[in-house]
């Protein structure tokens, strides 16, 4: 029954996406030509491959904020790596992103396990550990994009049947994550444990154990995406995508994913991420003050959220009560 | 005033004689940045040690907070005043909220100037600006008119919506226009300098006027991904990125033809000017409205009534300077 209510949410969703375009296509018809929606398919892949790792941590009711701190400094080790050594394969640079995310990622997913320090502030410290590393890693110089070699810039744009390689990326995360969520036990137990956290114990289920892993993918796509981030904007410094671990959660909120935990799907998230990919990409064609701007990107999460309070209130009904709390 | 140097000159002679080994007297001046690791200001403290280093005798501190605050320039300010600096040369986060510690600063005898980003007229004794507003406003459009012999549409990708200084450049940039004849400014958008966002203001200042023959970036982070936003997009020679940025920065969109040229004041000299004016001043030269301090070999500084001076002319970067200026700043 849930899932026909999600299925019917991400419908929703869907519908609100391309009202949202044929609005944009009355101010600027260009916008909706196959080749502009591919652009902004592939300016949104760094939020969809986000944005998915976060929903996953949000399945198992924690929030990781150091997503965007994480990306910029695997970008900028990658980045500096390149300066370094340009002649390294790509295939190794790629290999140290995802590995050095993912090392990043399991380190709050070690605190929040081990210690039981909430995610929230967890992550925070992170964030911020993570930003001043970068700062004494490179010094707070600029990587820029002369230095960096052009395989090393190349790759998120090479074309591949009439899509950058950014897009395929964010294709396969999509792919590959709504099998893991839908056909293994780990991908189950991320559900299990967000919705209810006693009931999956007597399941069986580690829940510290399953936060981690949740944390460890979302490093592990955060670092992915640093290098991805680096190579297309052909810059690393120390504030890039600042302020962007909010977009991401924003998304996943849009998205239909519940806060509280245990409700949300690859589908959600992704169509959350295009929503906002959209307004981002449409708000300068369409001519709007950016004062503006700001301001329909906030109506949108909160409207998002709204649907989704209404949404949690028609769940499902909760029987024997007392014994979920036993006295 | 006077009297405080008066006392700390007695006092630093005391020191001289009681210390057996009699040294003439060091001026130490700091300059006092944004933030640490910026390009820029790394490039002032260069021209800094270049001042010190022909005035001789003179230690340069070079400091600042990690992130641009004005909490941390006043901790800065305030150690500053405790290690007892000669003089404090600052580039400052906030005009105002510096204020009280800077006048705390002059109260003990220490000679403060702003330079670059300006500190209210109460918290110092003059500021440097790197150039004119109407300079600027005006360089930025010559850039691109320069390159534009048949005129045509240019747009504006600036920093936040808010920023002071970006928002009076364009105001002068608008100003000139009517000097520009062909010369027709479309559009004025914002990237809020972060690259992801300017990046995808300059794909739609293209997609919406797809005749654009320039695009002027009065923002280092904008005028990069401009210039990348316009590589991807394949339109290097239709589109010229200019406005202002680094040379270090942009050596890259100058070699791929994406930026013809661009222009920045030349921090070495701002901070060469910041660290001459400092010591002047420190040594006695009046302040007064329509006072004329040197400034080594730049010229000289001619205070208006704000207690104000501009240093000179953006200075113009292409492909004949860049490989130069590149590995400097």
């Amino acid at each position: 029954m849930i899932k026909t209510f999600l299925r019917a949410r991400e419908a929703i969703l869907a519908g609100a996406i391309l009202l949202l375009l044929a609005l944009i296509a009355i101010r600027f018809a260009g916008f909706i030509a196959p080749a502009n929606l591919a652009n902004v398919f592939n300016d949104t892949a760094p939020l969809i491959i986000l944005a998915i790792g976060q929903m996953i941590v949000i399945l198992t009711r924690c929030i990781d904020l150091s997503v965007a701190a994480n990306l910029a400094l695997t970008g900028m080790v990658v980045a500096m790596m390149n300066v370094a050594a340009p002649g390294l394969p790509l295939i190794f640079t790629i290999t140290v992103a995802i590995g050095l995310g993912t090392t990043l990622g399991m380190f709050n997913g070690l605190m929040v396990w081990k210690l039981g320090i909430p995610p929230i502030v967890v992550t925070l410290g992170t964030m911020t550990i993570f930003r001043g590393t970068i700062f004494l890693l490179s010094d707070g110089k600029w990587v820029n994009s002369h230095e960096m070699s052009a395989a090393f810039k190349a790759f998120p744009r090479a074309m591949i049947l009439g899509l950058p390689v950014l897009s395929w990326i964010a294709i396969a995360t999509i792919l590959l994550f709504t099998l893991i969520l839908s056909r293994t036990t780990l991908g189950r137990a991320f559900f299990a444990v967000g919705g209810n956290p006693h009931a999956a114990v007597y399941a069986g289920i580690n829940v510290g154990r399953t936060q981690f892993w949740a944390f460890t993918i979302s490093g592990a796509l955060a670092g992915l995406t640093g290098y991805l981030w680096v190579a297309r904007y052909a810059v690393a410094y120390v504030d890039i995508a600042l302020g962007f671990e909010l977009d991401v959660v924003a998304a996943c909120v849009i998205g239909g994913i519940a806060i509280a935990g245990g409700v949300g799907s690859v589908g959600g998230a992704v169509l959350g991420a295009l929503f906002l990919g959209i307004i981002k990409n449409a708000l300068p064609v369409v001519n709007i003050s950016p004062f503006w701007q700001l301001s329909i990107s906030g109506a949108a999460i909160i409207i998002a959220v709204a649907l989704n309070a209404r949404a949690a209130r028609t769940k499902g009904r909760i029987i024997l009560k007392r014994a979920e709390h036993p006295a | 005033m006077r009297v405080m140097k008066t006392i700390l000159t007695t006092a630093a002679i005391a020191v001289a004689m009681a210390a057996t080994s009699a040294s003439a007297e060091t001026t130490r001046i700091a300059l006092v940045v944004k933030a640490q690791g910026i390009g820029f200001f790394e490039a002032a403290a260069k021209g800094a040690e270049e001042a010190a280093a022909e005035l001789g005798d003179v230690e340069i501190i070079y400091t600042g907070p990690t992130d641009t605050t004005a909490e941390g320039q006043i901790e800065v300010i305030n150690s500053l005043i405790a290690q007892g600096v000669d003089a404090i040369a600052i580039s400052a986060n906030d005009p105002d909220a510096l204020v009280p510690a800077l006048q705390k600063a002059m109260e003990r005898g220490i000679t403060v100037i702003s330079w670059d980003s300006g500190v209210a007229e109460a918290g110092r004794q003059m500021h440097l600006n790197p150039s004119s507003t109407e300079l600027i406003g005006n360089t930025i459009i010559k850039l691109a008119a320069d390159h534009m012999p048949d005129g045509g549409d240019v747009a504006i990708l600036s920093a936040t919506a808010t920023a002071t200084n970006q928002n009076a450049w364009i105001a002068a940039a608008e100003a000139v226009l009517p000097n520009y004849p062909g010369i027709n400014l479309v559009a004025t958008v914002y990237g809020d300098d972060l690259s992801d966002k300017s990046y995808r203001e300059a794909q739609g200042l293209m997609t919406t006027y797809p005749d654009l023959k320039a695009i002027i970036a009065p923002t280092t982070v904008g005028i990069l991904a401009a210039c990348q936003a316009v590589t991807d997009a394949g339109k290097i020679g239709q589109v010229n990125v200019t406005g202002l940025g680094l040379p270090s920065e942009m050596a890259g969109c100058v070699e791929s033809g994406a930026t013809q040229s661009f222009a920045i004041w030349n921090p070495i000299d701002l901070g060469y000017a910041a660290t001459m004016l400092a010591f002047n001043i420190h040594n006695g030269a009046s302040t007064e409205a329509g006072a004329e301090i040197p400034m080594g070999r730049i010229g000289n500084a001619t205070l208006d009534e704000t207690g104000t001076a501009a240093m000179s002319d953006p200075f113009t970067y292409d492909a004949s300077n860049i490989e130069q200026f590149k590995s400097i700043f």
